[in-house]
């Protein structure tokens, strides 16, 4: 199986706080890998690990390393802006800008130096349409996208990342804030975009892992417990707490 | 303790009070509006507002004063809004919380309270002489910048702190670097807060007597340059009122720049509304 990223002894501290313990786990290439565990036990700031998100805050110590296609991440020749283009990621709450449709999803492109308006809006079409939003805002473009709905707002903020080609999309509970209907699209939407990026999802969802991700890992206490194939870890896990956690006897 | 008033009565008393509060609020404003109109409007037509003084302003008209009052304003809301926004991104966005920022934030707050007569004097000192400058338009405009910046960095600081931090999260997390991400988002998004502070620091130096008294001159004409003697509208009236010039001409300067303040609020609230009804999506 070929890996996108591979993390080794991976441990992260704020201040005093040993977050991450030893962690190590890689993640298949153009897959789902669903990250599951209770609340507060270090999987959002395992993905923040990944696109160096944790270096916005002052506290943040790490060792161990963090390999995207081979290439350690934390080495000090790696540009943070390179990074996060090849790894993207889409927060729990939408939080789209507050700027209209089209806006959005050129944004990121603009960043990048990329300001044809006839490239802009082929991008931007073809961005809305791999996040199923096409549709539903063809004609509002020029409208603020604080105006959609919750889950149209979460698809807007997948069309604004893989506007600017990731290689990854890290999900940190992209549908925690948003209604079945909504979550259903979104869903539907990752099955779409695993043939073409590599996703890491946290969801708290037990069914969503089974119904999206491939591969789990479970986390504990800031531990990897348990991971491997999805339907290994949901219907025969090895670990006595894995299978505490996914019947719903703690957590 | 006792209830000597029932819950429910004290719950309308209270109503009262408050509505009793806004009401006297809003009579004062009106009152001292409605007054200054009142005395002020036999003087104003398009004479007054358009001609030249005539004997040391006793009669003729206001428009050098009008010009005065804009250039000043102007100088004072140019310098001072890149200046306020520029430390208050600093303080939002790249200084921690640390003993610079403290001090910044005093020094700001301080400059906020001292008596504009006093930075009057500062700019004479300072403007007129020392760099000598001269009494201008520019020294005047320098002046009235030093009394508005701290108006428009504690509102541009307030207005940054309050937007979503998730935007910049957002806008990072797609490569973008921390002043793309400050200029494309950060600031779009904090600009109508940011504008009710450069309002309220105009409106601060537009009707500034005070600290333009010792530094712009007293000039009787249109200023043709920055280096020109002026004189405007608040120091205008306070001369002619000083002075005993002409009790009606300084009622209807007052008229012109109540008119003038109403005229910059209600068009820049306008404007903030619709941009922020525009980026909102309401």
């Amino acid at each position: 199986m070929e890996y996108r990223i591979e993390v080794e002894n991976l441990n992260v501290y704020f201040d005093e706080l040993h977050i991450l313990k030893d962690v190590s786990l890689k993640i298949p290439k153009n897959a789902v890998t669903s990250l599951i565990g209770p609340s507060g036990c270090g999987k959002s700031t395992f993905i923040r690990t990944l696109n160096r998100m944790n270096d916005l805050i002052s506290t943040f110590k790490m060792d161990g390393t963090v390999l995207l296609d081979g290439g350690d991440i934390y080495n000090h020749k790696v540009d943070v802006v390179d990074l996060r283009k090849k790894v993207g990621m889409v927060f729990q709450k939408p939080n789209p800008f507050p700027k209209s449709i089209f806006d959005n999803v050129a944004y990121g492109l603009r960043v990048h130096g990329i300001n044809d308006k006839d490239i802009l809006a082929q991008k931007v079409e073809e961005s809305l349409k791999s996040a199923a939003l096409w549709d539903e805002v063809e004609n509002i473009l020029e409208k603020s996208a604080m105006g959609l709905s919750g889950g149209q707002q979460q698809r807007l903020c997948i069309a604004r990342t893989i506007a600017v080609e990731p290689e990854v999309i890290l999900m940190d509970e992209p549908c925690s804030a948003l209604d079945p209907i909504s979550t259903t699209k979104i869903e539907d939407l990752i099955h779409k975009l695993k043939n073409d990026f590599t996703i890491i999802i946290v969801t708290h969802n037990m069914q969503q892992a089974t119904r999206v991700s491939k591969h789990t890992a479970f986390f504990l206490h800031g531990e990897i417990v348990e991971s491997g194939l999805t339907d290994k870890i949901f219907i025969e896990p090895e670990d006595k707490r894995t299978e505490d956690y996914i019947t719903g006897r703690f957590g | 303790m006792h209830r000597f008033i029932p819950p429910r009565i004290a719950q309308k008393i209270m109503t009262g009070v408050f509505w009793a509060s806004g009401i006297i609020t809003l009579a004062i404003l009106l009152v001292i509006i409605g007054y200054v109109l009142f005395k002020g409007m036999p003087v104003v037509n398009l004479e007054f507002l358009l001609g030249n003084p005539v004997d040391s302003g006793r009669s003729g008209g206001i428009f050098p004063f009008i010009m005065s009052s804009i250039y000043v304003t102007l100088i004072a809301v140019l310098v001072a809004t890149p200046l306020g926004v520029g430390a208050a991104v600093y303080l939002s966005e790249y200084a921690g919380e640390n003993t610079l920022v403290k001090l910044i934030r005093f020094g700001s707050e301080t400059l906020a309270s001292i008596p504009s007569i006093i930075f009057g004097l500062f700019g004479l000192a300072f403007f007129v002489i020392y760099l000598e400058i001269g009494w201008s338009v520019l020294s005047g405009g320098l002046t009235l910048a030093l009394m508005a910046l701290p108006t428009i960095l504690s509102a541009s600081e307030v207005s940054i702190e309050s937007i979503n931090k998730s935007y910049a999260e957002g806008s990072l997390a797609l490569g973008a670097t921390k002043w793309q991400t400050i200029y494309k988002v950060v600031i779009p998004a904090s600009l109508p807060g940011i504008t009710t502070g450069v309002i309220l620091g105009m409106g601060r130096a537009i009707a500034e007597a005070a600290a333009v008294l010792y530094t712009v001159g007293a000039a009787l004409m249109i200023p043709t340059s920055l280096m020109d003697a002026a004189r405007p509208l608040p120091l205008h009236l306070y001369i002619l009122a000083t002075e005993g010039l002409s009790m009606e001409n300084a009622w209807g300067t007052a008229t012109v720049l109540v008119i003038m303040i109403l005229i910059i609020t209600v068009v820049t609230n306008t404007l903030v509304d619709n941009y922020r009804k525009k980026m909102m999506g309401r």
